[in-house]
């Protein structure tokens, strides 16, 4: 029985092995092939580790002028859309989660039937928006697009949390005579740390690696976010892949790096929005 | 009536602080999502134009959508994506949940890693398929052909469309498989040890105790997962954008490929409004029937 066990065990671990290899070769081959000069990229045998590994296309990347402003727009667009998107959701939240009013369930299904509708089912009445707005072609037009995009979803996490909390927290506070902008900033937004960093990981990562939307607004380069210089520089060097996969790994690692240090957030997040 | 409208007033004035909390949201709601949907709605039966004032067409670009060959060519390739896909990340994202749902050193890691392929840009991951891939030095090629004998010379996966569309499938299957394992993981933790204890003392098998405990457990994990996956194939577009471009010929277009070719190449924008109200619809046809067929069998 013991050995049964062992052998289960065994098989266990050699088969996720076997998966996490088939995850992780894709991301390692784009690392290793990132420390390749230009004449290694497209040669056969295909070198696993470089044999002659050079920092030279990161160096490169990162001392182009047009990557760093790559880099800061999207550094911009993600901020913007993070602030305004977690303030305006959780104040909806709030008003959803603790108070009753005439027209609650028409607002609040309203809000839920976006989750349903594909966002690029949008992007051409947007575009014509943005047109007639002036939003097109400047970073800060993206923002208000990518907030109402994050709006339904983020309102939704939050409600769950905040109706969770005992009813007697505004009650008392209602009593001193706090105004009900008082309580939400000073009692329901210091309690609800939590699920505040899992909306502001999922907008964050969702601004930063949105592609659709930056790709039709944004035509001068000097506007572009890091996903679409990425894939149009590709499209435009063929086969400069040494050069496409250092700048993928610049913009790949603060994603890694964020999802690693709340990979708690991010399950617990998945887990309470995705099965109810 | 009219008193109930008066109630109706004092109850909406004195909850008037608790609406402030509402309106901004609702203002960028209403402005960047609401007014565009209904907007694209109008669109669809205009022959829009960019600066002239646009003609109304009536049904014309919905007809016109019925008798454009790649449209039919762009809905055979997403739905052969989602028959394909959908199936093939629940598949592998159960397997690895199962694998996962147990005692063992390093289960967050490999939850990390399985899971890692989901967070990344869907621009960064398709450039990566399209690099191992390529029929030059693909390592893909190169491992087939010369390490495991298994092709007699090197295919040009992305310049046919059957073998790009495999590949552009590959890649949804790769990337989706660990959001299916976190949902699958979930599911698993929430149906009770007991059961799999008294049914180990009955001398019920693993398979037994899978077959006649898990699934049907699962069922309603496995319904959510069908319909959200199903929506999400029915969105497949980056990945075709920067891999084959719908090309050769459009053999590879799918639905929103081609309804971004045709607005923002051709400009034709009340055609792709169309196109993606077609979409929709059938979007919402294809989630309402799983709901309906699937989820009422649900019993316990």
């Amino acid at each position: 029985m013991q050995q049964r066990k062992g052998i289960a065990n065994g098989i266990t671990v050699v088969l996720l092995l076997l998966g996490a290899l088939i995850m992780l070769a894709p991301f390692l081959y784009m690392v290793s092939t990132a420390f390749k000069s230009h004449t290694y990229v497209l040669e056969l045998p295909p070198q696993f580790i470089p044999r002659e590994p050079t920092a030279s296309n990161f160096v490169k990347v990162w001392k182009s002028e047009n990557f760093r402003q790559y880099f800061l727009n999207s550094l911009l667009v993600t901020a913007g859309t993070t602030v305004l998107a977690v303030a305006i959701s959780s104040m909806m939240a709030f008003a959803f989660a603790r108070f009753e009013f005439p027209g609650k369930s028409f607002f609040f299904w309203t809000l839920m039937t976006a989750l349903m509708i594909p966002g690029m089912l949008l992007i051409i009445p947007q575009f014509i928006l943005a047109k007639q707005l002036h939003l097109l072609n400047s970073l800060w037009g993206l923002i208000p697009f990518y907030t109402s995009g994050n709006l339904a979803f983020n309102t939704f996490l939050l409600k769950g949390y905040f109706e969770g909390l005992p009813k007697e927290l505004e009650d008392s506070a209602h009593i001193d005579g706090a105004s009900l902008f008082t309580i939400y900033v000073r009692i329901f937004i210091p309690l609800a740390k939590a699920p505040l960093a899992v909306v502001t990981i999922f907008t964050s990562l969702m601004a930063w690696d949105e592609f659709v939307l930056a790709l039709t607004f944004l035509n001068d380069p000097s506007k572009w976010t890091l996903p679409i210089a990425i894939a149009l520089f590709q499209g435009e060097h063929m086969t400069e892949w040494g050069l496409v996969f250092a700048a993928s790994t610049i913009a790949v690692v603060p994603v890694i790096g964020v999802f690693i240090a709340f990979q708690r957030y991010f399950i617990q997040g998945i887990s309470t929005t995705g099965v109810k | 009536m009219l008193k109930k409208l008066r109630n109706l007033g004092s109850e909406v004035s004195k909850k008037k602080g608790v609406y402030l909390f509402l309106v901004p949201g609702f203002l960028f709601f209403a402005t960047f999502a609401v007014y565009p949907l209904l907007f694209s709605l109008r669109m669809s039966f205009l022959d829009w134009k960019v600066i002239q004032k646009s003609a109304f067409v009536g049904l014309q670009n919905y007809i016109r959508a019925f008798h454009d060959p790649i449209v039919g060519i762009a809905f055979r390739n997403t739905i052969l994506y989602g028959i394909i896909t959908v199936p093939g990340q629940m598949v592998l994202g159960l397997g690895a949940a199962l694998l996962l749902n147990r005692r063992l050193r390093g289960r967050v890691v490999f939850r990390a890693i399985y899971y890692l392929p989901v967070v990344t840009s869907w621009v960064v991951v398709a450039l990566i398929f399209k690099y191992i891939f390529n029929d030059q030095a693909g390592v893909i090629n190169y491992l087939l052909k010369d390490v495991f004998h298994i092709i007699p010379h090197y295919i040009g996966w992305l310049i046919e469309p059957w073998t790009a569309l495999f590949v552009v499938m590959a890649l949804g299957i790769w990337k989706g498989i660990g959001w299916s394992m976190v949902i699958f993981l979930a599911g698993l933790q929430s149906i009770p040890h007991e059961l799999y204890e008294a049914a180990g003392i009955d001398g019920a098998s693993s398979l037994q105790q899978f077959r006649k405990i898990t699934v049907p457990l699962l069922r309603s994990t496995l319904v959510f997962l069908l319909i959200m996956l199903g929506i999400g194939s029915f969105n497949v577009f980056i990945s075709i954008y920067v891999i084959t471009h719908g090309g050769p010929f459009n053999q590879t277009q799918v639905v929103l490929s081609w309804m971004y070719t045709q607005s923002f190449d051709y400009l034709h924008f009340g055609y792709g409004a169309a196109l993606s109200w077609i979409l929709f619809a059938v979007i919402f046809i294809a989630s309402f029937l799983q709901y309906k067929y699937l989820h009422h069998k649900i019993q316990y």
